[in-house]
């Protein structure tokens, strides 16, 4: 009985919470109905916890408070689900839509729904083919290709030979364009690793025993700042003398290359993907412009050497670089 | 009364004598409960939840969750886990993508030699334990594993990228994908046929459990194995088949996610398994066999669907989705067996 009595209490606290969160949820969606404020969502195709799109976040969510608007924040890798949250936003009737295209095709039809349902969108990060095509205002972002073969060429200056490319991502086509550009311009061979993202230790663990298996490997790039590390680990525990270059930046990355530990690292600037985006949304809804007229926004490569490192650091520091 | 097979012969006519109580006793009213809460719960919170616009989103993201915790229900309720049957879903997508988009073989073709393959599969997976002795747990993690490679290995191999590109182009796309990925438009919602097929998939999947033959056989082996092989209950058959319908409706959910997207990735479909799992469980079904059942499942991922999406709704912040989502199944969970506890289990 004591049991039941207890059980009745907890319902009766969590109704009594309910109610009064209920209050707040009212107030907050009423705030906004005659266009005083604004609220975009911005959906990409992170996983959880991944560092880059923290910076991608940390962005949009500065353009938000800068601007007051309201700035929704949601992702996930699969597209079907993707599609969801994108139909979730178009139910909500948001202001606007920033997302991320890593499998267009998977996204055509929310994002198609989208347009037609009169909700501007632009897209970041991958996608830059289709974006027009599929009527987002227009794409911020970094070309793949473009990115790719800037780091084939930066290879060849550091006269590397024979290179691995770590692919974090099975499935996600934007790191199969990078490796396939950087395999483009290269002079030397390169080969695909196909290592589980989702675990750190064994991403070392894989690119330690390649390069033991095989001590030609003189470099090693990875395509995201969190698996440079780990690439940087796997290197001096098979003692090896490959050279680590990334795509994507983090703050021991940055350590890294200030101490000479990482070759350089190619910054396609996720913060501005995320301040952009949202930006382009909010000049949109205020002054009807269009950034880049429509043309894809560039948002980098930046590179990351031992010469402006020490500038970096301090912004890597806040989450921002 | 689906819960009389395990139930002794002594507490049988105090349950069926109290029609209150016998309602509290089966599996799915705690699911039940649970689920009006959840919507009542974001109903009140936000304001798009309760729209048409808003159900038909989180309708559709709970429909591919439930007719696969409907049928890993069935598998569970018969004693066995299928860990194979999230990646399943990728698998049956990605053979039917390469057929078409790399063979030119006839896209209804390849969806049906992908449902071939796919029950092939999950007869082996039940050959192999019943034949072993094995537990389903470890079988079907080395199927998850072989699979989820081969995924990975053979798309690359065979188109050169990770993800299938192009299936719109394929000739009669689409008229296979008005079976798996059309929608209606009801008042500005867009509700997809999935919805429908897992409302049919419940159907008939209570209807075997509750009115047939093979409904008793299933609780049988799951609640006491060798006294049903003792009475003459086909094990193999039952079990065999069981496997069967989990990676027949991985299948479904394959083609629906297919035809809703006109992609897959090498990576469809994985971890999606203990989803299932959770939905099934939450669903009143018990994790060492014998008992649940299918409404209760589809309930659990009804469920699944709209903490998910109501989260959403509610914008919060989604860096803390899975914490909120583990705390209100786990709920979810604790409501349903206090409620299924004080139906059964005396004054306590």
């Amino acid at each position: 009985m004591k049991r039941l009595f207890t059980g009745i209490g907890i319902v009766a606290v969590a109704g009594i919470l309910l109610t009064a969160c209920s209050g707040t949820g009212q107030a907050t969606n009423s705030a906004n109905p005659n266009g005083a404020k604004y609220t975009y969502a911005v959906i990409t195709h992170s996983g959880p916890g991944d560092a880059f799109w923290d910076r991608v976040k940390s962005g949009a969510e500065a353009a938000g408070s800068n601007y007051g608007a309201t700035i929704t924040y949601n992702a996930d890798p699969d597209p079907a689900k993707q599609s969801q949250l994108i139909d979730n936003a178009v139910a909500q009737k948001v202001n606007g839509i920033v997302v991320s295209m890593a499998n267009p095709e998977g996204l055509k039809t929310s994002i198609k729904a989208a347009v037609a349902a009169g909700i501007p969108v632009v897209t970041i990060n991958s996608g830059i083919e289709e974006s027009a095509a599929y009527g987002a205002i227009t794409h911020i972002g970094q070309s793949e290709t473009v990115a790719g073969q800037a780091v084939g060429n930066k290879l060849n200056d550091s006269s590397l030979n024979n290179v691995l490319c770590v692919i974090q991502e099975a499935g996600n086509v934007g790191l199969e364009q990078r490796c396939k550009a950087a395999t483009s311009t290269f002079k030397g061979t390169m080969t695909n690793l196909q290592v589980d993202g989702t675990n750190d230790s064994e991403v070392k663990a894989t690119i330690k025993s390649k390069l033991q298996a095989d001590p030609s490997i003189d470099g090693v790039l990875t395509l995201g700042g969190q698996y440079a590390l780990d690439a940087v680990g796997g290197v001096s525990e098979s003692n090896s003398t490959a050279k680590v270059a990334t795509f994507d930046l983090s703050e021991d990355v940055v350590a890294d290359v200030q101490a000479g530990t990482i070759l350089f690292a190619v910054d396609q600037q996720p913060y501005v993907q995320g301040f952009l985006g949202v930006t382009a949304l909010f000049l949109d809804s205020t002054n009807g412009n269009i950034i880049g007229g429509g043309q894809p926004v560039y948002s980098g490569p930046a590179f990351v050497t031992k010469d402006n490192a020490a500038q970096v650091a301090q912004f890597a520091k806040n989450g921002t670089r | 009364m689906t819960t009389t097979d395990i139930m002794t012969i002594a507490t049988r006519p105090r349950v069926e004598n109290r029609p209150i109580r016998r309602i509290l006793g089966r599996p799915e009213t705690g699911a039940l409960v649970a689920a009006l809460a959840v919507m009542i719960f974001f109903s009140v919170y936000t304001t798009t939840f309760l729209t048409l616009p808003g159900a038909g989103v989180w309708l559709e993201s709970a429909s591919t969750f439930g007719i696969m915790a409907v049928a890993v229900a069935l598998l569970m309720i018969g004693g066995e886990f299928d860990l194979s049957a999230g990646v399943m879903t990728g698998f049956t997508a990605l053979v039917v993508g390469i057929l078409t988009t790399q063979f030119g073989v006839n896209i209804w073709v390849a969806a049906i030699v992908s449902l071939a393959v796919a029950l092939a599969i999950g007869a082996l997976n039940g050959y192999v334990v019943m034949r072993t002795g094995l537990p389903s747990f470890i079988v079907t993690l080395g199927t998850f594993f072989v699979l989820a490679g081969a995924d990975l290995a053979v798309t690359k191999l065979l188109t050169g990228q990770v993800a299938i590109q192009g299936m719109t182009k394929v000739p009669f796309y689409d008229s296979i994908a008005a079976f798996f990925g059309s929608s209606l438009t009801i008042g500005g919602g867009v509700f997809y046929i999935s919805v429908v097929w897992w409302i049919v998939v419940t159907i008939i999947a209570t209807w075997v459990l509750l009115r047939t033959r093979a409904g008793n056989w299933i609780f049988a082996v799951g609640g006491a194995l060798n006294s049903s092989r003792q009475v003459g209950v086909p094990v193999m058959k039952t079990k065999v088949g069981l496997f069967m319908t989990t990676s027949g409706a991985a299948w479904l959910v394959g083609m629906i996610s297919l035809f809703r997207t006109s992609t897959v990735q090498a990576n469809t479909g994985v971890g999606q398994e203990f989803i299932y799992i959770i939905c099934a469980v939450v669903g009143g079904c018990l994790l060492t066999g014998g008992y649940g059942s299918a409404v209760g499942a589809a309930l659990g991922a009804l469920i699944y669907g709209m903490v998910f999406q109501g989260i959403t709704f509610a914008q919060w912040d989604t860096n803390w989705l899975r914490t909120v989502l583990g705390g209100m199944l786990l709920l979810a969970v604790f409501l349903n067996h206090w409620v299924r506890r004080r139906a059964t289990g005396g004054s306590r």
